[in-house]
């Protein structure tokens, strides 16, 4: 529903109120966030790239391998700060910095997990781990198969006007 | 009668609390009013295996205690009138369980700590129960769990946002004893002014709030002057002021008498990070029935009305972009010392 067709199925009164909420309520401060996501992402960022160098020097792993451990051992600690309770503290303070790089899926996906472990292995932990870790896979397949798909269009014409 | 204009109670056979108790969680044990909580847990699982049974075990504590303190045994009290946040109001029914006490389970989210009360006064004004109990309850992490995300997800909650107490209150409402007295309530009506924003009850409950206190001063044909203090329960800062601004737009003389929020009492802004502030039928039942009925006592103030406010939304309600339905309960207590 668009905002236009919300605010006519409003009466007067509650436009009138809304009005008045809006002007009391303190506003999200975007801009400050953005710059606390800047540098938490970058961090977060800064610390994987430093485990991929450590893997590339120490581990004889190529700048193409490296990736998949380095993605493991961010997971493992977002989910050792998820599960000593720290994780959710420092996202209050970062937003989006934590929630999107690899270890703020991880965060997702552990704390429903911890959260639904007294509803049983299968029913709780098993059925609930996806809960809000669900929807980023499910559209995130979605968008991947779209992007292809059109990539493959292009591709196709291409290829077509060249030959 | 009891009945008087149209949505108030005036108790006549001089009801009172009897007996009263508090029992809260660590993060409230840190808070301002740590001095005022019958027991404050140092665990937030209380040693129990689930969050949900940690908050069944507030809900009991509480009970027990506040029937201790009125020296009874939970044998002499006839009815036993509460309510939670969960769903199906499992804690106060598994506590109902274990009391063993007639029980009538309530639900009016976070204004169920006025509504009990209110009901409980009803019920020995009227001369159907020598004792009743009314306890409410709420628990930060299963209302997290249920309203909102998993407690440990990193999720950035806005400045409007706030802070579920882990805590419950009782009451023995008695029509013998000492104590003070509760001799007027107001039933509210359910308010909605079409917020949707879950992370924003304090706006959508004011209205509920004001409402109530409109029709309590037109029931009793009184002013605010005739309280010397007025609390809302849990609208914390963005509601609060919002109602302010409202009984003002209403022309309610507010200036006359002391009017406060038990949300922003319990908590400490400077080094309790909970945005607005508290919310949860756990924050005006602690507030009430551990601060404010022992200032009484002190001798603080004589009169009080406390207004509970709540949101009566669900979790499938708000997906599914309904507004957010609002209610406020308004009880009076008096006590002079001779009570």
């Amino acid at each position: 529903m668009s905002e236009k067709q919300k605010k006519q199925k409003l009466t007067p009164v509650q436009q009138e109120y809304q009005a008045l909420a809006k002007r009391i309520e303190p506003k999200r401060t975007t801009f400050k966030n953005c710059v606390r996501a800047f540098l938490s992402g970058g961090i977060i960022c800064l610390i994987g790239e430093c485990i991929t160098k450590a893997f590339i020097t120490w581990g004889g792993f190529t700048e193409k391998t490296a990736g998949n451990p380095t993605v493991a051992i961010m997971v493992l600690l977002s989910v050792i700060l998820t599960s000593f309770g720290v994780y959710d503290k420092i996202a209050q303070w970062a937003g989006a910095g934590t929630a999107v790089p690899v270890t703020g899926f991880a965060n997702s996906m552990a704390s429903a997990a911890i959260e639904h472990r007294s509803e049983g292995v299968v029913l709780g932990v098993g059925g609930q781990m996806f809960k809000v870790a669900g929807p980023v896979i499910v559209f995130g397949t979605v968008a991947a198969f779209i992007v292809g798909i059109v990539h493959m269009i292009l591709q196709f014409n291409g290829t077509g006007a060249g030959s | 009668m009891t009945l008087r204009g149209h949505q108030s109670w005036i108790f006549e056979n001089k009801p009172r609390i009897f007996g009263s108790a508090s029992v809260v969680g660590p993060f409230e044990g840190q808070g301002p009013l740590a001095n005022d909580f019958d027991i404050i847990h140092g665990d937030l699982m209380l040693g129990q295996s689930t969050w949900e049974k940690a908050e069944n075990k507030l809900i009991e504590e509480a009970a027990k205690i506040a029937i201790e303190s009125a020296g009874l045994t939970k044998e002499q009290i006839q009815f036993y009138v509460g309510g939670d946040l969960l769903n199906q109001i499992i804690s106060s029914s598994f506590a109902a369980r274990t009391l063993s006490i007639p029980y009538l389970g309530v639900f009016g989210a976070c204004s169920t700590s006025m509504e009990s009360l209110a009901l409980a006064s009803l019920i020995v004004n009227s001369g159907s129960a020598h004792y009743a109990l009314a306890v409410t309850g709420s628990h930060n992490a299963t209302a997290e769990k249920q309203f909102r995300y998993p407690t440990e997800y990193g999720s950035q909650k806005p400045p409007t946002a706030q802070y579920t107490v882990t805590g419950a209150g009782a009451a023995v409402v008695s029509k013998h004893g000492e104590g003070p007295l509760i001799t007027s309530a107001t039933i509210g009506r359910v308010i909605d002014m079409g917020i949707t924003d879950p992370f924003n009850m304090g706006a959508a409950m004011a209205p509920a709030a004001v409402d109530t206190i409109q029709a309590h001063f037109r029931d009793l044909r009184i002013e605010p002057g005739h309280y010397d203090l007025i609390v809302t329960g849990d609208l914390a800062k963005v509601g609060y002021e919002i109602a302010s601004e409202l009984l003002k737009k209403h022309h309610i003389p507010m200036n006359q008498t002391d009017f406060r929020d038990c949300g922003m009492m319990i908590y400490d802004y400077e080094n309790q990070s909970v945005q607005a502030g508290a919310s949860g039928c756990g924050c005006s039942a602690t507030v009430t029935y551990g601060h404010l009925l022992k200032q009484l006592r002190a001798g603080t103030w004589k009169r009080i009305l406390v207004v509970a406010t709540g949101a009566l939304l669900s979790p499938i309600s708000y997906q599914q972009g309904e507004s957010i339905p609002c209610i406020a309960h308004a009880v009076s207590i008096e006590y002079d010392g001779t009570n």
